[in-house]
């Protein structure tokens, strides 16, 4: 269990780091989830609320840098309080990158949404994002929960990522191929793709931090690798 | 509970009994007063003293001037204490929205049944790194700082499923360092507004093909092809079939969006997992033996029984089964199979529908649930397919917290698992 700090001021540091993080968290979900919502329904100026939003990030790993290095500084933290402190400076770093993804999606819907694309991309692009949206919900819920036995899923959903992304490329590629004048806003849609693949990879990063700060371990990294699958609603989606 | 009661009434009357005393102190004190001085002037002895002391006391306890007031007193310790006997718990409990009870630091003291089992919360955890919508985090904070004493908002989650409530945040009475929580499912309310939008966007977008090519067959039966009687026949066959289509998708549509209007699942009690696909089968056999397909069983034995919903569940089975029939009719039989989970951390029933027809390629695997998708929509068309069925799947197995994978060779057939766990 934690173990005890003589000074309750201390104990209300750490908690005011894992309250950042949260609120961090939050902003983050919101932001990917406007983007692709902004990028399915074309609609700029929810894209235009996003980049906006941006800046909220920026900030707040700005603030929890220099709260836990400040912490580092004065209490010399050890052990478990060292780690999730250090955790902490790692989560906020990926979660700015996560923004970042999302502000980026954000500034390709006009481009990407010009034209005629099929419905079926953008369905496929929001299938995606789910994807990458419940790691991501789900991983932060175990940061509020400390249950990482329930990170196991993890892996498994990498994978579904994986499999969607490749599906979502292929697709495009074909919609490029057939007609030259696709192959710009297909472009930006690739990149989209892209993007939100790699905020489910930073999810993943964040699951593994997580593991580190209540095991001390490194989450392993290997596993059996399955066959292709479509997990549907793995457990993982819902928070037990 | 009977021992501890009349235990609480013999405190409540030594209470009172003080309370008397209490009451008629200036009396008392003026007595006693009185006697001591007698006692130091006139010399008595101190067992005399002792007894009029007593009997002062007595008659202080038993003063009946204070009667109305005092009785009163009592009725209103007695009502107080009903209340308090009633705890906070209960009272939690009583309620059936989510209720969370948190302290300053938003760590949670108390969440009723509905609290745990919608949020999955638990005592001790955080509630702002659970709630993180910036909605709700900014009110948690301005209720926590002080600045407001209440407040709410409304607040929206897409997954797993889409849900809206509206969230109230209060402080409880004064100086506790206590605050509540109360959400409000508006999920309905909302949804049935999102249903019509939906639903008018998907069957637009969807009748359109079909339509046109009812449309094209018409000026062509009513043009060149009027007196043909052949073609004639061989139109009037293609537009039913498209009819039929249309009125297919009709109906998955409503049912997609009924299942969307009701996001929470109401569970049956125990449902038997092997007699639902037993009623699956002997609904889809007619269909297996035209498509010349037979239905073979798997069943390991044991029960196969948990929490769902029986009408749902059917719906799953039907559409996968449907499914591998149609799909994989040139396999000629298709297994389905039923077993427990064994080792796993969760105990899960497993039902396998498995068919040896074309298969489906790699990157179609993860699409197959999308609304819409189908893989060689020709095909599909042909036969009668909306491309809602597996997005149906997926919605129901979502509400059941279970899973669905799909694996598959080319050539060789495709197999769809769900994983249900039982709880
Ligand atoms: N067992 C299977 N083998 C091969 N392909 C399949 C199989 N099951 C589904 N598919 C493919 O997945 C697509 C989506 O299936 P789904 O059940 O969602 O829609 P559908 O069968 O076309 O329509 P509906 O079920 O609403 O009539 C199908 O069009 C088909 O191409
Ligand atoms: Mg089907």
């Amino acid at each position: 269990m934690q173990p005890m700090h003589t000074v309750s001021a201390y104990d209300d540091e750490l908690k005011y780091l894992a309250r950042r993080i949260a609120s961090m968290g939050g902003h983050a979900e919101r932001m990917v989830e406007q983007a692709i919502t902004a990028l399915v329904s074309a609609d700029t100026r929810l894209a235009q609320k996003v980049v906006r939003d941006d800046p909220i990030l920026d900030e707040s790993q700005r603030d929890i840098d220099e709260k836990a290095v400040s912490v580092i500084a004065r209490r010399q933290p050890m052990a478990r309080d060292l780690r999730e402190v250090i955790g902490a400076i790692r989560i906020s770093a990926d979660l700015e990158r996560i923004g970042d993804l999302a502000k980026n999606v954000a500034k390709r819907v006009v481009a990407a949404t010009e034209g005629q694309q099929p419905v079926s991309l953008f369905r496929g692009i929001e299938a995606l994002a789910d994807l990458a949206l419940s790691q991501l919900k789900e991983v932060l819920d175990v940061y509020a929960s400390r249950e990482v036995t329930k990170l196991g899923f993890i892996r498994d959903h990498d994978d579904d990522i994986d499999a969607m992304y490749t599906s979502l490329f292929r697709e495009l590629l074909t919609y490029m191929m057939e007609d030259p004048r696709n192959i710009t806003p297909c472009t930006h849609l690739l990149f989209c793709a892209k993007n939100v693949e790699r905020i489910g990879d930073h999810a993943t990063n964040i699951a593994e931090t997580i593991y580190h700060i209540v095991t001390g371990e490194q989450m392993a990294n290997e596993r059996p690798k399955g066959d292709k699958t479509d997990r549907v609603t793995a457990s993982l989606l819902l928070p037990k | 509970m009977g021992m501890a009661r009349t235990a609480d009434q013999e405190r409540g009357r030594i209470r009172q009994s003080l309370d008397r005393i209490w009451h008629s102190r200036w009396l008392l004190g003026a007595g006693l007063a009185a006697v001591l001085l007698v006692y130091a002037f006139a010399g008595e002895s101190v067992s005399m003293l002792a007894l009029t002391l007593a009997a002062l006391f007595i008659a202080a306890a038993a003063w009946p001037v204070d009667q109305d007031k005092a009785s009163a007193d009592r009725a209103a310790v007695i009502e107080a204490g009903a209340l308090k006997s009633l705890s906070g718990e209960y009272l939690a409990a009583a309620i059936t929205d989510p209720l969370i009870v948190f302290d300053n630091n938003a760590t949670i003291i108390h969440a009723n049944a509905a609290a745990t089992n919608t949020f999955r919360l638990a005592t001790g955890m955080s509630l702002a790194l659970k709630f993180r919508a910036p909605e709700v985090q900014a009110l948690i904070e301005r209720v926590l700082s002080g600045e407001a004493t209440s407040g709410s908002v409304e607040t929206s989650s897409k997954l797993p499923v889409e849900r809206v409530y509206r969230m109230s945040v209060s402080a409880v009475g004064h100086d506790t360092a206590l605050y509540l929580m109360i959400c409000k499912d508006q999920s309905e309310a909302r949804r049935i507004d999102r249903m019509r939008a939906d639903f008018i966007a998907n069957a637009s977008h969807e009748m359109r093909t079909p339509l046109a090519s009812i449309a094209g067959f018409i000026e062509t039966l009513r043009g060149p092809a009027r007196d043909d009687a052949k073609a004639r026949e061989q139109f009037l066959q293609i537009m039913q079939d498209q009819t039929r289509r249309m009125s297919r998708l009709i109906d998955d549509l409503l049912s997609l969006s009924r299942l969307e209007m009701k996001p929470h699942l109401t569970f049956e009690a125990q449902v038997d997992i092997a007699k639902i696909i037993e009623t699956v089968i002997a609904s889809l056999t007619p269909q297996a033996t035209e498509n010349g397909v037979a239905i073979e069983r798997d069943f390991s034995d044991g029960s196969f029984e948990l929490a769902g919903n029986r009408d749902e569940l059917f719906q799953v089975f039907e559409n996968l089964l449907e499914n591998a029939c149609k799909y994989g009719r040139s396999g000629g039989r298709v297994v389905v199979s039923i077993r427990r989970s064994e080792g796993a951390a969760e105990p899960e029933i497993i039902v396998t529908v498995r068919d040896f027809g074309p298969g489906i390629a790699e990157e179609h695997i993860p699409r197959v649930t999308e609304r819409f998708y189908r893989i060689d929509a020709e095909t599909s068309h042909a036969r009668k397919g909306t491309g809602l069925g597996l997005a149906i799947v997926k919605h129901i197995l979502t509400r059941h917290e279970a899973r669905l994978s799909i694996e598959s060779e080319l050539g060789k057939g495709a197999a769809f698992t769900v994983h249900l766990p039982v709880r």
